[in-house]
């Protein structure tokens, strides 16, 4: 059954896909990651603080994202950060933003609900007392957040945050709705249109996905057994 | 900065012949046919895959932890492009052209898509679900006189699928999601639906607006009936914790 394949075009294809598509997703998983974390984190806050408005616009936030697809998503930010730009530095028509830039905005705001629900509850798991124990010896919120509450969290929740980045990397392949984004998805669908290629070609960014999200779940299991807490 | 808003729009005729909102409407359809659909494939696969996983026999074990890693690890995307285009090609002639002429080939392949995509993450949830339980329960079988099988049926499945209750309803909620992601194989689910809306009538924000407000009804609803299922299947003196994933989508 594969005696009429093509990989030839695999060949001829792959150092370009690997440094411009490949590159392109992993540099955007990267940099929505950081930011997703940020934010997500600050959201997680906002959620638990007893600030009523804060806390529901938070939860609004949140919920929302978390209940529209991926791809819808990418679709509002992708006609709505133009004008937003147009917006805020008072242009008169809607701006360009760049294809990175976009994807960039659309990813971090989108995955800062997911990584917010993660750090929320990481923030609960730590028992109140470190709170007030916090508190009581002079610390203001802030402090004790930053150097109470938040590095505990986050060693509890960095196995599932990085996961979460997993399936980031893999829903960064969404931006191929677009067409006009080249990450490695529709990198690898151009020259496969070009060239009638499908097959071999789909079949190849299957493999690469595989071997990458496989190989990085494992090292995030080992990662998950090395730093747990005996409790 | 000027964009024209027309909310009207929703009851203009679309090139169709009928109302931009029953353009909206037919895709909300298809979404619901393919996350049904798919769902009752992944519940079915899910379940088999993930008891096999807590089996005794390593090789079974084996071949069920690859069933998982294989689905879990190749983005939903590429996965909808391999059932898509690659399949019909690497079939025996006549059974790739007989497939390719289907007249429903991107919603038949989109669920297929969808329910095995799906099915790694229900499995790895039931995997979760029995391992929760004590082991006594499984003992508990054995003594009583049933066989490994009837200790599933009646036992440890009975209890392990009223454990996961929530973890399913957050996996059905992500399946209508996900349906979305057929458009790219030309099903016109509700996300194409208001793309092809947004196409001709170039009031974007409306269009897109619809359908965000239809996706909120749906998870509503659906986090509603899972609110009463999670009520109903409730086991006397377990706690009930409510959703417990936080990851995922």
């Amino acid at each position: 059954m594969f005696s009429n394949f093509d990989f030839d075009v695999i060949q001829r294809s792959w150092v370009y896909l690997f440094t411009t598509g490949l590159k392109f997703t992993l540099v955007l998983t990267f940099s929505a990651m950081l930011g997703g974390i940020i934010l997500g984190t600050l959201l997680a806050m906002m959620r638990l603080s007893s600030n009523k408005p804060l806390a529901f616009v938070a939860t609004t936030y949140v919920n929302l994202i978390r209940s529209i697809p991926l791809v819808l998503v990418i679709f509002w930010f992708y006609f709505l950060v133009p004008f937003i730009g147009a917006w805020i530095i008072g242009a008169s028509e809607p701006i360009q933003v760049g294809a990175f830039q976009s994807a960039l905005i659309t990813f971090i705001l989108f995955e800062a609900a997911y990584y917010c629900e993660i750090m929320r509850s990481g923030i609960q798991s730590i028992p109140r007392g470190q709170v007030f124990a916090g508190y009581a010896i002079g610390m203001n919120y802030w402090q004790m957040m930053g150097n109470v509450v938040l590095p505990q969290a986050f060693r509890n929740m960095t196995p599932i945050l990085l996961t979460q980045t997993i399936v980031l990397f893999q829903d960064v392949s969404l931006v191929y709705v677009l067409g006009s984004v080249p990450d490695f998805v529709t990198s690898a669908s151009k020259i496969a249109q070009r060239d009638g290629r499908l097959v071999e070609m789909y079949l190849f960014v299957a493999v690469v996905y595989f071997v990458l999200s496989f190989g990085l779940s494992q090292l995030v299991k080992r990662f998950q057994k090395k730093i747990a807490i005996i409790r | 900065m000027h964009y024209n808003w027309n909310w009207g729009i929703f009851w203009e005729m679309s090139p169709d012949g009928i109302p931009y909102i029953d353009t909206l409407l037919a895709g909300l359809k298809w979404t619901l046919a393919t996350a049904v659909c798919a769902w009752i494939m992944a519940l079915v696969l899910g379940t088999i895959f993930g008891t096999l996983r807590t089996t005794t026999k390593p090789w079974v074990v084996s071949i069920a932890n690859g069933y998982v890693e294989l689905f879990r690890n190749i983005p939903l995307l590429v996965q909808m492009f391999l059932w898509y285009f690659v399949m019909p090609e690497v079939m025996p002639g006549s059974i790739g052209d007989w497939l390719k002429s289907l007249p429903d080939a991107s919603f038949i392949t989109a669920t297929l898509a969808l329910g095995f995509f799906t099915s790694s993450r229900v499995a790895v949830q039931v995997t979760t679900g029995i391992q929760a339980l004590p082991r006594g329960q499984r003992m508990a079988g054995a003594a009583l006189g049933l066989t490994p099988t009837q200790t599933y049926r009646f036992v440890l499945l009975p209890m392990a699928f009223r454990i996961i209750i929530p973890a399913l309803t957050n996996e059905f909620a992500a399946i209508i999601k996900n349906s979305s992601v057929a458009l790219t194989i030309g099903l016109v689910e509700l996300t194409a639906a208001t793309y092809s809306m947004r196409e001709f009538t170039f009031q974007t924000f409306e269009a897109l607006t619809g359908a965000t407000v239809i996706y909120i009804v749906i998870s509503v609803i659906a986090l509603f009936l899972a609110r009463m299922l999670e009520k109903v299947t409730a086991v006397p003196g377990y706690i009930s914790s409510g959703s417990t994933s936080a990851g995922g989508h």
